[in-house]
Parts: C-alpha cells; sequence; structure tokens
C-alpha cells in the first residue's frame, strides 16, 4: 500500500518492531483516514456511554465472563451484527467503485484498494458475519429445544466466542495497521505467496482465520456433545426438534472440515514465513494441492451456513402454519444425505482447472444429486403450508421470501454444476449472482427469520411489525436490483474482482446493481430501526405467556427471557413437538417444590486466552519474534494457570428458584391467563 | 395454566416433568475424542500433502540419501514403550495408587523426552547437511509431518508434567483421573501417528 520507505531500517527497530514501522499506517490515504476518524468517534462515544452509565463492572461479568450459552448466543449476534455493517460497507464500496469506473473514468478506488475490499467483504462476510450467527443460533436455541440447562463444556463455549472475536478484531486493525490480503477470500497462491504479496495482508487472513478457526472447531466439538449426551428423558434422536437435527449435522460438519482449513493455511503460513515450499512454482510446490484442500474445507463450509437455517425455515413453517412439520422423517435423512454429499463435490469450484472430463463428469454428477434431498425439503415445507391455518408474521415473512428467492439461485447453481456450462461462465458475475443468491436467500433471510422469531423469548417482547416489514421488502426488492443484473452481465462474459470497465455499454447494468445495494442499506438500516422502536415499545409489545406464537418445542415452554437455569424442572418428552403435546395433554406448570440448582460459574480466563491470541497473531504478522515467544509462553502459561482452578460450579438455592418462578407466576396470573 | 387447576398438577406433572436434580451423562470423553479425530484430520492433510509432493526432490537429496533407519528404529522404539508404561500409569490409577501413578508417568514422560531428543538431532543433523525444510517440497512436507507430531509430543510432555504437579497437590480426585483418561487418549493417539509416519514417511521412503 504505501511504497517502502527509502532509508533502511534499524536493526533495533526491526528486532522491536519487526515489519511494523509508521509507513504502515496509511495516513496519506484519504478514505481510510476518514474511516478510521468515523470508526474511531464511534468507538468513543460508545466508551464514553458505557463509563456514563458505569455498565463497564455489569457488562463484564454479566457478559464478557458469563458462561451462559444464552448471553454467550446474545454476543454472537451482535458480533455478526457489527461485521455485517463493516462487510456492507465493503459491498456498498464496491458497487459504487464498479457503477462509475467506466472508460475514461478510474472510479475512486485505486485498483489495490479495490481488491482489498473484495477480500475483506468475502472474508467478513462468512467467517465474520454468516459464522457467528449461525453458531450464535445454534448456542442460544439448541439447550433450550433439547432442556438442557447449558452447553457441555460452558467455559470453552465462552472462550470460543472470544476466539472469534479476535479473529475478527485482527481483521478490523488489517485496516488501519498495515493492509489486508488483495487475494479474494480463499487466497490463492503462488498469487498469495511471499512473491507475489510480500505485504502483511496474507498473514493477517492466515492468522485472523487460524484464531478464529480455534473458536469454531471448540464449539462444534462443544455442541454435538450437548446435542448427543444432554438430551431430556425422553428424546429420542428421532424425537428431536429439527432444527437441533440441523444443528448436529452442522457441528458434525464444523468438526469434520475445519481441520483442514487449520492444516491447509499452517501450510500456506510456512510456505510464507519459513520458505517452504509447498504451494510455490519452484523446488517442487503443487499449488493445486492448496485449492483442492481449501476447496475439500470450503464446500462443507457452504452446508456449515445454510443446513440450520434449513432449520429455522422448517421450525417457522410449522408454528406458523399450526401444523406438525410435513415429513418429520424425511428432513431428517434428507439433512443427513446432505451432510455426507457435501464432502464428495468440492471439485466443482474448479472445473476448469484442468482435471479431465472423467473427474470433471463426477463431480459434476454428484453436484446435481445434492439438489435431490434439497428440493424434498423444499417439498416438504409446501406440504406443511399446504391446508394450514398461515399466518404471516414477520418469521414467516421471511421464509416466504427464502423459498421465492433460493429456489433460483438452486437452479443457478445446477446450472454451474453442468462442467461444460462452468467452462464459459467460471470466475464471472454469474457466479458471483448465483451464490450471493442462496447465501442472502437462504442464510441471511433464514438469520433474520431466525431473529425475529426468537427476538420474544430472548428478550420478552415481540419485535416492530412495521419496521420488519419494511426491511423484509428493502431486501427482497433490493436483492433482485442488486444481483439479477449480474446473472445477465456474466452471462455476457465479464469477470468477477474488475475495477474499471473499458465498454461504457455494460454502465446501465452496474448502476441498476449500485441501486439495489442501496435499498438493502435501508433493509439494514430498518432492522435497526426495528430494534430501536420495538425496545421504545417494549411494554406493548411485552410478551408475558413465554409463547408468543402458540409454539411447539420445548423453548417455548419456559419464561421469556428463560431464567438461568432455562427450565426449574427438567422435561420429559414424549413426542416431536414436546411443547405442543404438554400443552395438549394438560401439562400444568409446577409453582412449588422448587430445588437447588446445580450451575457453571463464570470465568475471565476465555476473554484473557483469546487477547493474548490475538496478540500472539499481531506479532507473527509483523514478525515481531520477541513478543511472538512471549504471547506464546504467556498461552501457555496461563492455560496451565486455568487448569488448577477448580472452582467451576455452584448451586442456585431452592428459594432463589422458588423466587423467580414465584414472579412468574404472579406475572402470569397478572395477565389473567 | 392458572391456580384452579394446580390441585391436579401433582399426579400429573411427573408424565411432564423430572421432578429430582438430573445429573447429566459426563461428555468429556466424547468431546476429546471428537478433538482427536479433528486432530487426525490435520494429519491427514498433512499425510496427504506429503503423499504428493514427497516424490519432489527438486534435484535435492531423496529419502534413501537421508534417513537412519536405525536411528529412527530406536525413537520409535522410545515412544512405543512410554505408551506401555502409560499403559502401567493407567492399571496403578485403577487399583488408586497416586505414588506408582506418578512413577509410571513420570518414566513416561521420560521416555517422551528422548524420543524429541533424538528427532531434534535428526532435524539439526539434516539442516546442517543442507536437507532443509526449504531445500524441496520433499524436505518441507517431511519436516512439517514429522515437526507437527512432534509438536503434539512436546504438548504431552508439558500437560504430563502438570497433571503431576495435580496428582501431588489433589491425589486421584475426579477430576485429575478424567484429565489422566484424556492424556492416556493423546498419547496413544499420537503413538498411531508415528506409526503411520514410520511405515509412511520412513520405511517406504527407504525401500522405494
Ligand atoms: C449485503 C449485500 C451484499 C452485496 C451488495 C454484495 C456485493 C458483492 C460484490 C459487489 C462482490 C464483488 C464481486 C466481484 O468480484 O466483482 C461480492 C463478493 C463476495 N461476496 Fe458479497 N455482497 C453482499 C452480501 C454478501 C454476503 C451476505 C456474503 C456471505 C455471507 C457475501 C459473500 C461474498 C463473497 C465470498 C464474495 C467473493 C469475494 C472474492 O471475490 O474473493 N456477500 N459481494
Ligand atoms: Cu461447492
Amino acid at each position: 500500500m504505501t511504497p517502502a520507505s527509502a532509508e533502511p531500517r534499524s536493526e533495533l527497530a526491526t528486532l522491536l518492531f519487526g515489519r511494523l514501522s509508521l509507513d504502515s499506517i496509511p495516513y496519506q490515504e484519504p478514505i481510510i483516514v476518514v474511516t478510521f476518524l468515523v470508526a474511531a468517534l464511534a468507538g468513543i462515544s460508545v466508551l464514553t456511554w458505557i463509563t456514563r452509565a458505569r455498565a463497564w463492572g455489569w457488562l463484564w461479568r454479566d457478559w464478557f465472563c458469563s458462561i451462559d450459552h444464552k448471553k454467550i448466543g446474545v454476543m454472537y449476534m451482535v458480533l455478526g451484527f457489527v461485521m455485517l455493517l463493516r462487510g456492507f460497507a465493503d459491498a456498498i464500496m464496491m458497487r459504487a467503485q464498479q457503477a462509475m469506473a467506466f472508460g475514461d473514468s478510474a472510479g475512486y478506488l485505486p485498483p489495490h484498494h479495490y481488491d482489498q475490499i473484495f477480500t475483506a467483504h468475502g472474508v467478513i462476510m462468512i467467517f465474520f458475519v454468516a459464522m457467528p450467527f449461525v453458531t450464535g443460533l445454534m448456542n442460544y436455541i439448541v439447550p433450550l429445544q433439547i432442556g438442557a440447562r447449558d452447553v457441555a463444556f460452558p467455559f470453552l463455549n465462552n472462550f470460543s466466542f472470544w476466539m472469534t472475536t479476535a479473529g475478527a478484531a485482527l481483521v478490523m486493525a488489517s485496516l488501519f495497521i498495515g493492509e489486508f490480503a488483495t487475494t479474494g477470500w480463499l487466497a490463492f497462491p503462488p498469487l498469495s505467496g511471499a512473491d507475489y504479496s510480500p505485504g502483511v495482508g496474507v498473514d493477517y487472513y492466515i492468522w485472523a482465520l487460524q484464531i478464529a478457526g480455534v473458536g469454531t472447531l471448540l464449539s462444534g466439538v462443544n455442541l454435538i456433545v450437548t446435542i448427543v449426551k444432554m438430551r431430556a428423558p425422553g428424546m429420542s434422536l428421532m424425537k428431536m426438534p429439527v432444527f437441533t437435527w440441523t444443528a448436529l449435522c452442522t457441528n458434525v460438519l464444523i468438526v469434520a472440515a475445519f481441520p483442514v482449513l487449520t492444516a491447509v493455511l499452517l501450510l500456506l503460513g510456512l510456505d510464507r514465513t519459513v520458505g517452504t515450499n509447498f504451494f510455490t512454482n519452484d523446488f517442487g510446490g503443487n499449488p493445486m494441492m492448496y485449492v483442492n484442500m481449501i476447496w475439500i474445507w470450503g464446500h462443507p463450509e457452504v452446508y456449515i451456513l445454510i443446513l440450520p437455517l434449513f432449520g429455522v425455515f422448517s421450525e417457522v413453517v410449522s408454528t406458523f402454519a399450526g401444523k406438525r412439520l410435513f415429513g418429520y422423517t424425511s428432513m431428517v435423512y434428507a439433512t443427513v444425505v446432505i451432510t455426507i454429499l457435501s464432502y464428495l463435490v468440492w471439485l466443482h469450484h474448479f472445473f476448469t482447472m484442468g482435471s479431465g472430463a472423467s473427474v470433471n463428469s463426477f463431480f459434476g454428477i454428484t453436484t446435481m444429486i445434492i439438489s435431490i434431498p434439497t428440493g424434498a425439503k423444499l417439498f416438504n415445507w409446501l406440504f406443511t403450508m399446504y391446508r394450514g391455518r398461515i399466518r404471516f408474521e414477520l418469521p414467516m415473512l421471511w421464509m416466504m421470501g427464502f423459498m421465492f428467492t433460493f429456489v433460483v439461485g438452486g437452479m443457478t447453481g445446477v446450472l454451474l454444476a453442468v462442467p461444460p456450462a462452468d467452462f464459459v461462465l467460471h470466475n464471472s458475475l454469474f457466479l458471483i449472482a448465483h451464490f450471493h443468491n442462496v447465501i442472502i436467500g437462504g442464510v441471511v433471510f433464514g438469520v433474520f427469520a431466525a431473529i425475529s422469531y426468537w427476538y420474544p423469548k430472548v428478550f420478552g417482547y415481540k419485535l416492530d411489525v412495521f419496521w420488519g416489514k419494511a426491511s423484509f421488502w428493502c431486501w427482497q426488492i433490493g436483492f433482485l436490483f442488486a444481483f439479477m443484473p449480474l446473472y445477465v452481465l456474466g452471462l455476457m462474459g465479464v469477470t468477477r474482482r474488475v475495477s474499471h470497465f473499458e465498454d461504457t455499454s455494460l454502465q446501465p447494468f452496474f448502476i441498476v446493481a449500485a441501486f439495489g445495494a442501496v435499498l438493502i442499506g435501508c433493509g439494514i438500516l430498518a432492522s435497526l430501526i426495528q430494534f430501536y422502536v420495538s425496545y421504545q415499545r417494549r411494554e406493548q409489545l411485552r410478551d408475558v405467556s413465554g409463547d408468543p406464537w402458540d409454539g411447539r418445542t420445548l423453548e417455548w415452554a419456559t419464561a421469556s427471557p428463560p431464567p438461568d437455569y432455562n427450565f426449574a424442572f427438567t422435561p420429559r418428552v414424549h413426542d416431536i413437538d414436546a411443547w405442543w403435546d404438554m400443552k395438549r395433554g394438560g401439562y400444568v406448570r409446577p409453582t412449588s417444590g422448587f430445588i437447588a440448582i446445580h450451575m457453571p460459574r463464570g470465568t475471565s480466563a476465555g476473554i484473557i486466552l483469546a487477547g493474548i491470541s490475538a496478540v500472539l497473531g499481531f506479532a507473527l504478522i509483523w514478525h515481531i519474534w520477541w513478543l511472538a515467544v512471549s504471547g506464546f509462553a504467556g498461552l501457555v502459561g496461563f492455560a496451565i494457570f486455568h487448569t488448577f482452578n477448580l472452582n467451576r460450579d455452584f448451586h442456585i438455592p431452592a428459594d432463589e428458584v422458588t423466587r423467580v418462578e414465584d414472579a412468574r407466576t404472579r406475572a402470569l396470573a397478572a395477565t389473567g391467563a | 395454566m392458572s391456580a384452579h387447576t394446580s390441585t391436579m398438577a401433582v399426579e400429573g406433572a411427573d408424565r411432564w416433568l423430572v421432578r429430582e436434580e438430573l445429573h447429566a451423562q459426563p461428555g468429556t470423553m466424547l468431546g476429546f475424542w471428537l478433538y482427536l479425530m479433528s486432530d487426525c484430520l490435520i494429519f491427514a492433510c498433512l499425510f496427504a500433502m506429503y503423499g504428493v509432493v514427497g516424490g519432489n526432490y527438486a534435484a535435492g537429496p531423496s529419502p534413501k540419501d537421508l534417513f537412519e533407519l536405525p536411528l529412527v528404529a530406536v525413537n520409535t522404539a522410545m515412544l512405543l514403550f512410554s505408551s506401555i508404561t502409560y499403559g502401567f500409569a493407567m492399571i496403578e490409577m485403577q487399583r488408586r495408587r497416586v505414588n506408582a501413578t506418578i512413577g509410571w508417568l513420570a518414566v513416561t514422560g521420560l521416555f517422551g523426552l528422548v524420543f524429541l531428543g533424538i528427532e531434534l538431532y535428526e532435524f539439526h543433523h539434516l539442516i546442517h547437511e543442507g536437507a532443509g525444510p526449504q531445500r524441496s517440497a520433499f524436505l518441507s512436507a517431511f519436516f512439517t509431518l514429522v515437526g507437527t507430531h512432534g509438536l503434539h509430543v512436546s504438548f504431552g510432555i508439558v500437560w504430563l508434567v502438570t497433571l503431576i504437579v495435580q496428582l501431588k497437590r489433589w491425589g486421584l480426585t475426579d477430576s485429575t483421573r478424567r484429565r489422566l483418561a484424556c492424556l492416556s487418549m493423546f498419547w496413544h493417539f499420537l503413538d498411531l501417528i508415528w506409526i503411520g509416519v514410520f511405515t509412511y514417511v520412513y520405511l517406504m521412503g527407504v525401500l522405494r
């Protein structure tokens, strides 16, 4: 980004600061300086606001150190939303650049900056928006749906969250200290090798993802054990709610896929820092090995993202159609089949890279086969709606938008799975349109469906409908404007990752796409307003019953927000729709006889370990070896120290449980239930 | 759900609720095993990498020129012995004999240290001969695979020392027993990986 300074660096400076120098701060770039000022201002105002409200102690004790799966779930969602703002800012910058950079106009972003933006956008959206959203949802909902008090390893859960946050912090730091990768979101070598990307950008990429990856992997292990070991009595596997099933499959995928990412990034990191020759062009290296390995992680990753949202849609559709989900068993099997098949398709991402016809046909066919279980799911949802009494509440609206949008994205995906077609469409804007079609239509719409569905559970009041609808329609229409033109452009042969065009006849398409992105921006704004307005109107929107939608699964059996211990007594399950069954079977909420409840205790170890990891990552990125060594030693030392802490749990006394439950009894009586 | 129905609640309630404290099944072993499987996948990738570029010598030395099987055999023996002695430690743990457990753990750690020593000697020797990890893709893959295994063994030893201290302090409690069992899985797992390395990298490298 900045030209290397003329004078050679003193040895002492290199010893102390590695590659870091004042030149690493991009203060000559007005866009970045303004961004920095805005970010700093926003940061300072949030900090003063917290200080004014004397909220630091509360934040630290009740949230940052909390090992309550519900609080951690909410923190994941907040992280996802904050990073969505950043990822969207990148998107709108790209859209603006491409709408103006035609012919003589160079636009406002130099290519080197533009390349960082599309890389950062992709990385942030996948790893620090979609992943935290999905993990946050699973964290919050799964223990409630299976009638558990927390996850299997509550401390690890807190640690995982902070590792993800540490990764996000490193990516954010790259904006103001040094630069980010210019390689695209998967950083293929040899472009990402030391020869062609000598700066710190790719190192930021590697270490941010490695640190966040530890968090993701551990939370995967955690949730699998939770689901396998901690289900309420009577809940056999085939009585688990569909969302829990999809969460189980997603976490299996995480544990089986993320190590591959760890390994491949480790090898790339060694190539860059130690000078090994895994992916170089000379000394026997093999760049294709990187492409294969990263997609062996990458394809399962897209199912990691979408499967839990399939679960969300299943819950939403049966709740709002007032019917049991159609074809529960086939839904479960479809999920499992997708889980397995997702390992057999990775090569469809590089049909054009010389595998030959036979290999390509194999992977083309497996890819098309995946659309069969996915199609089965769609029909299950349709049949659930068929002859149901559908209530068009907000979650259902997102569900309908998803059905419409995702199907289009799925069909263009099957198109891309045809190898000869892919030779034309590979790396084009058609591909960009396809995956935004499934990611926005599937993952993002699913997350919004989930937020509007479970918000009353988390906070005790529903979300404002007007602003919710505004957000939905902005997203839905904005999406069509932003990405339909890209299908056309892609078919005409326009490739991705281009910051300037000669052919001015293409400009109208890009202007339409930019307009669509602005509409999406309005959608994001509307949902922020929605949170604010709903908070203001919380007394009108209040739900005391804990079951505002007449739900079917166990999370609706407890109060909203649920008490720390989730359930005063662990429920017994007799049916797939356990709570529905309880309501129909004459269940009466107990009002006495409460017992003490055993709970895990909060700790600051997670945030400290993740903080040290972030420092270690920073040191490795900038080659500040003394700091890296001490960071590593600190990490190991603190981890050992933590194993000596045996004070990890406590009992909530029966009196306290009685007090909480009595308050709820009174509240329920006051509403005349 | 109101007060006037609560008399019939009591008998009906047990159909829906567990009235006493429910002890969740312990999940540590399953969780740790899952972690080991994920670690196994990292090794699988490193093996795959070695399989693909292991023959790319870039006009440099090949396994035949470099590996000394007798030394590696001694090394392998050290690790295998350490697995056996860890087994003895676990037997002593079952008999609830703290000091004997600690003794066998210490022996295990010593075998582990010898293993690491020999491996470091071998690495040093190779680099000295100009066959360092930068020399060719084959050597990059070799050093990374064997080195990652070695790093795991080093962590195992640090963990082992920590556990010895904790055993001295707390004796055989539920939590130290659980930790011993986890480290046991970890240690045997590393042994298994090493058998793969020995066969696939060293033996097949020299015989090929
Ligand atoms: C919010 C609306 C969004 C807009 C307007 C948008 C726009 C864009 C644009 C303009 C590009 C660059 C295309 C090119 O290379 O020519 C892009 C790339 C990409 N986007 Fe988005 N995007 C949005 C949301 C998302 C979301 C939600 C995700 C994933 C969760 C995502 C993931 C990606 C990825 C992975 C790339 C590829 C980056 C690369 O080329 O390396 N985007 N997007
Ligand atoms: Cu794929």
